[in-house]
């Protein structure tokens, strides 16, 4: 018989349920006093190098209701397109941004807020550039496995209709499922869990 | 900004059938909110292997004593007192340091503090349901709770949750957030749930029960339960010479 590989399988997800409130963001929720605030609120400050923007993450369901349990992680680069991971290999970021937003839907418009600022270009594996982007992660009652998605800017035309990862979609009239429009300073993004509109996820 | 080619160790692939499905019927909230298409693959780029780090300066000193971190001075919440302990691991048995784990939970009587959550058993004035740690060098986590009791919750029209705790972790890498629940052993209420049952194999299930240890039990403080945690591997880890933070 073969040898024993002795890797271990990854602990199964189960659903974050409808009170992931509590445990993520119990201030926004009114559990005051435990955590000073809610990590990932605040991404930015003052000193922040690059262009604010704010990006409005809402999450329907297969019958067109907007989700008001959701809650959405995002990740991204700084302007210079570096991330402030101590895995990033190639400089430090702008120590004055994490990369890093959580928040909570609203609970009446569903609407997850994120003041950030635009992200710079972060290279693909074979040394393409990627266009800007923002990863994002889903979770919810009724979402079983965290969901993976990116978001891309509408004004970054150019950049996205040679990016490595929309180019590879087999289906290219699913594209737009992943570009925010942009209206001022601002960029909504809609996520769709199933339907005609459904969003592009990643197994990655 | 080098100009060569990123360096990127990429995760082992999501074992899908490990995990629940998207669309699990038996759990009907999973009916509308589960992707219909089949997700896309691309190789893990420094999008997805780099994540937020949270040092141990971020805790505070009852963030991990659910028993007394929302209690009024001097009280503490009503329940069985336990300990839950572990480690968070990668794939390859690797201790995850420097971990985020946050955990949330019912009171005693199965009870949430959330504006959605009316069941009947009352609320304990002493108990937020909230706390977090952050894994030494070893990946080891632990806190002091209380256990929490099962409550019913609209699906069918007689289902109850088992006993359980919600934890989410973060690994070094964004691709590698998980949220997932712990339940207790012996509780016969865990193979009757759908959220358990939505999970395939009953080896990945056992996985996510956690063990009564009485050899660590506190005597006359709190019985300790083992519940250790693991999340995607990479190759990076597999190198013993490689540079620190890789
Ligand atoms: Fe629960």
């Amino acid at each position: 018989m073969a040898q024993e590989l002795n890797r271990l399988k990854e602990s199964p997800s189960q659903t974050a349920g409808p009170y992931v409130h509590i445990g993520l963001t119990p201030n926004f929720l009114g559990i005051e006093g435990v955590f000073p605030v809610d990590l990932g609120r605040e991404m930015v400050n003052d000193e922040t190098i690059g262009e604010r923007i704010d990006v409005v993450v809402r999450v329907f369901d297969g019958t067109g209701t907007v989700l008001k349990d959701v809650l959405v992680e995002i990740w991204q680069a700084d302007a210079k397109g570096l991330y402030n991971s101590p895995n990033e290999p190639r400089g430090k970021a702008d120590p004055n941004f994490t990369g890093w937003g959580r928040m909570a839907s609203d609970m009446e418009n569903g609407e997850c807020v994120f003041r950030t600022i635009k992200p710079g270009q972060v290279p693909f594996n074979d040394g393409r550039m990627q266009a800007p982007h923002i990863s994002l992660w889903i979770v919810a009652r009724g979402i079983n496995l965290g969901l993976q998605t990116r978001m891309y800017f509408a004004d970054e035309d150019a950049a996205n209709r040679v990016d490595p990862v929309l180019t590879r979609l087999e289906h290219q009239n699913r594209v737009p499922t992943l570009i925010a429009p942009r209206e001022g300073n601002t960029y909504k993004f809609d996520i769709h869990l199933q339907g005609e509109k459904e969003t592009v996820f990643f197994d990655i | 900004m080098k100009n060569s080619l990123p360096e990127v160790h990429g995760f082992f692939q999501r074992d899908r059938s490990w995990h629940p499905p998207a669309f699990a019927p038996g759990y009907r909230s999973t009916v509308v909110r589960s992707p219909q298409r089949a997700p896309i693959s691309f190789p893990n780029t420094l999008s997805e292997v780099t994540g937020p780090v949270f040092g141990h300066a971020l805790l505070g000193e009852l963030d991990n004593d659910l028993t007394i971190n929302y209690a009024k001075a001097g009280e503490s919440a009503i329940g069985p007192r336990i300990v839950v302990y572990g480690r968070v691991l990668d794939e390859n048995g690797r201790p995850v340091p420097n971990s985020l784990v946050e955990f949330w939970q019912a009171n005693a009587g199965g009870r949430y503090r959330h504006k959605k959550d009316t069941y009947l058993a009352p609320l304990d004035p002493n108990f937020g349901g909230c706390g977090r740690a952050v894994t030494d060098a070893e990946g080891r986590y632990w806190f002091r709770t209380v256990q929490p009791g099962a409550y019913p919750w609209p699906n069918g029209v007689n289902d109850w949750r088992p006993a359980h705790i919600h934890f989410s972790v973060f690994g070094p890498g964004f691709v590698q957030r998980l949220i997932t629940q712990m339940y207790f052993e012996g509780d016969p209420m865990i193979w009757k749930c759908p959220i358990v049952r939505t999970i395939p194999d009953e080896r990945a299930i056992e996985r996510l029960i956690a063990k009564l240890d009485m050899e660590a039990t506190q005597p006359f403080d709190s019985r300790l339960y083992k519940f250790d945690i693991v999340l995607r591997g990479s190759n990076s880890t597999l190198f013993e010479n490689r540079k620190e933070g890789n």
